[in-house]
């Protein structure tokens, strides 16, 4: 099922009198979803991600903007027969009931012609409970599971009714991180293995890149930007998306444009033609960094952490916004930890330079 | 280890088990006691012998039978009403969005109003004298209905008005047990459950009931006990002599044994009191038991 959102704004009204402290949580918001795809919804706590999600399952109504699912307008459709599944944060299973009656649940809600039989209904939930596998838990409630299992219990809840859309709020955030790490694998696997169209939302840059598809970043409300994860990485349309993408974070230094010349610190850096004067922000991703003798980034030593694979180089430099610089290079490399100074060449499609107001992009074609 | 645990925990709890013990355990253990003692008398502490007749009599007395079908009739009808009628509003209330402060204000007044007050007015409302028919039974002829003494007539009549009242007295403190019990389940129950289409009855029965099912049954529970207990209800209605009146409760009947006109026998009011005594715990003890069926199935 496509999804297509168009210019959604979600305006919450102030507590106090006269709508004063109204609070935008959505704003303008215009994203088309693939179907079959797995859409990893991105942003910082508050940025709206769960309003997002709640106005397409039907939960909230949008103050402005349509929601499209393939031909069909279901702005104004309540959540029931908009065949959407959800699974909330903190899971919202029935503590009274066990698992089996838990993912029963949906399917007794059905009335009429749509309601299955009593042995269809079990062997769909059956079914929902084998593909999450946890079908030896069945007869237990929801106390007695750990947050994974609950976790894999509410998907199956969600799945059963066999959505056109599944959604899901920020599904590993209860989880300690090495079933994090299985259980994003695990509903990757179950989304190519069902092929429902799938949002799902998280604070967490790692989690939303290494599974989605596509991943769409917000922030304060407002889509920044949106596109197959690597691209978004690779080409970040300003300063917000480059420094919420990569671990470790995107080095961002104050910098000066002159003459067509990128300046560190009074120091040239590398050319950038057609870009006019004025003052930037440079962002160089840590893996940007190559250690060379003669290069044009002298920074302060700190310490050298191995990475096994990687070695992660850690220095100041007076320019860098954050204070520390980090620079990933390959640890085949040898790296001489006596000296007190470090100097780096940059790799020019690690280097982004964004407006030092704004924090757009600026588009240039680097020469070294 | 966990032996010196144990012990410290007892420790810890000694002074409210000395306390519980003397203002609670002995006194029933007293009454139990004197229930026995045939003929006991305060003034002499001398009795005549020791055996079941004090029980013997008080069970084949007539006002002993009164107040024990007055109380049961109470107990019956304003538990179930007055529990139903409190989920019916706190529902209610917890789905109101503004003037919500306000309502659950009006609804908690009688809490805090004094109950022989509200029984002066219920009086004054439900009464018929020579000056006039009084408010209801004015409304009832209003109507087309045919007015009733309900505080000196006949019997269903007088037990309609003590019923009505007790069930006014005890709605305060249940409507406020219940609206926040109501409050306190988590919405995202709710969200999932309209995400799933499950109607507004299926919500109530499967999701809510349940999730207040632990303060619905500490209410029924209490309840039961208080209404056992009704003795200053009927007196603030029907006045002291509630023999006369035949709206006399097991409490009251204790009560006029002791101090009433007709009292000095603190063995029939000892016999009467464990009597009472024996039925409370059963019921309470019949109460856990379905409640934890409940809960298991
Ligand atoms: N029901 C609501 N009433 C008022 N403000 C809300 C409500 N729900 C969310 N908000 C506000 O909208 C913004 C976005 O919230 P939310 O969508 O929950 O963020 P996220 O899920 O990305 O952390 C926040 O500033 C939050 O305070
Ligand atoms: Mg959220």
């Amino acid at each position: 099922m496509d999804i297509k959102l168009q210019n959604l704004t979600k305006r919450f009204p102030g507590r106090r009198r006269g709508g004063s402290g109204e609070v935008t949580a959505v704003s303008d918001l215009s994203l088309q979803i693939q179907d079959g795809t797995l859409v990893g919804l991105l942003g910082p706590s508050g940025c709206g991600k769960t309003t997002t999600l709640n106005m397409i399952c039907g939960l909230e109504k949008p103050t402005s903007g349509r929601i499209f699912f393939g031909e069909e307008d279901v702005t104004d459709l309540p959540p029931e027969v908009r065949g959407v599944g959800m699974v909330f944060q903190n899971y919202a299973l029935y503590p009274h009931l066990t698992v089996l009656q838990n993912i029963l649940f949906p399917l007794e809600n059905l009335k009429g012609a749509a309601r299955p039989s009593r042995e269809e209904m079990r062997r769909r939930a059956g079914e929902a409970a084998a593909l999450v596998q946890i079908e030896s838990l069945r007869d237990r409630r929801p106390r007695e599971l750990s947050g994974g299992q609950q976790q894999r219990v509410a998907i199956a809840r969600a799945l059963v009714k066999m959505p056109r859309v599944l959604l899901l709020d920020e599904p590993l955030s209860n989880l300690d991180a090495r079933l994090r790490l299985q259980t994003r694998e695990e509903i990757c696997k179950i989304q190519k293995k069902t092929g429902i169209t799938t949002i799902f939302v998280t604070h967490d840059q790692e989690e939303a890149m290494s599974i989605s598809d596509c991943i769409a970043v917000m922030k304060e409300g407002v889509l920044m930007q949106q596109g197959h994860p690597q691209r978004v990485y690779d080409d970040p349309s300003n300063l917000f998306v480059a420094r919420f993408l990569g671990t470790p974070p995107i080095n961002v230094f104050e910098a000066e444009i002159r003459g067509q010349v990128l300046y560190l610190l009074g120091q040239p850096v590398m050319g950038a033609p057609g870009v006019p004067d004025q003052p930037v922000w440079v962002g160089v991703r840590p893996e940007g960094f190559t250690p060379k003798e003669d290069g044009p980034v002298t920074c302060d030593l700190d310490r050298v952490e191995a990475l096994g694979r990687d070695v992660s180089i850690v220095c100041t430099h007076p320019a860098c916004a954050a204070g520390t610089v980090r620079a990933i290079v390959s640890s085949a490399r040898e790296i001489n930890t006596d000296c007190s100074k470090m100097r780096f060449g940059l790799q020019p499609d690690k280097v982004f330079l964004f407006h030092r107001d704004s924090g757009a992009r600026i588009p240039f074609c680097p020469v070294s | 280890m966990n032996m010196d645990n144990s012990k410290k925990a007892w420790l810890y709890l000694l002074p409210s088990l000395i306390l519980l013990g003397a203002f609670l355990l002995y006194p029933l253990l007293d009454v139990f006691v004197y229930s026995l003692e045939e003929g006991f008398n305060f003034a002499s502490q001398t009795y005549l012998g020791v055996g079941g007749y004090n029980y013997l009599y008080v069970l084949h007395d007539p006002y002993f039978l009164q107040a024990l079908k007055n109380t049961f009739i109470l107990v019956l009808i304003t538990v179930p009403v007055s529990t139903c009628l409190a989920l019916l509003i706190s529902v209610a209330l917890s789905s109101v969005g503004a003037l919500r402060q306000l309502y659950q204000t009006i609804y908690f007044l009688p809490y805090v109003t004094n109950t022989l007050a509200v029984g002066l007015v219920f009086m004054v409302l439900f009464q018929k004298t020579e000056y006039t028919d009084g408010m209801v039974n004015l409304l009832i002829q209003w109507f087309g209905g045919e007015g009733v003494d309900f505080i000196n007539g006949p019997y269903w009549a007088k037990m309609f008005v003590l019923c009505f009242y007790t069930v006014w007295v005890v709605m305060p403190f249940k409507i406020l047990v219940l609206t926040s019990a109501l409050a306190s389940v988590n919405q995202d129950y709710y969200r999932a459950a309209r995400v799933d289409g499950t109607s507004r009855l299926r919500t109530f029965t499967r999701i809510t009931l349940p999730m207040i099912a632990p303060m619905l049954v500490y209410l029924v529970i209490t309840g039961f006990i208080g209404a056992f207990k009704a003795y200053s209800d009927a007196v603030a209605l029907f006045g002291t002599d509630l023999n006369a009146a035949g709206m006399n409760t097991i409490v009251g009947y204790v009560y006029d044994m002791l101090y009433g006109d007709s009292g000095g026998y603190p063995s029939y009011a000892s016999a009467a009191a464990m009597v009472l005594f024996v039925i409370v715990l059963t019921i309470t003890c019949i109460n856990l038991l379905v409640s934890r069926r409940q809960f298991r199935g």
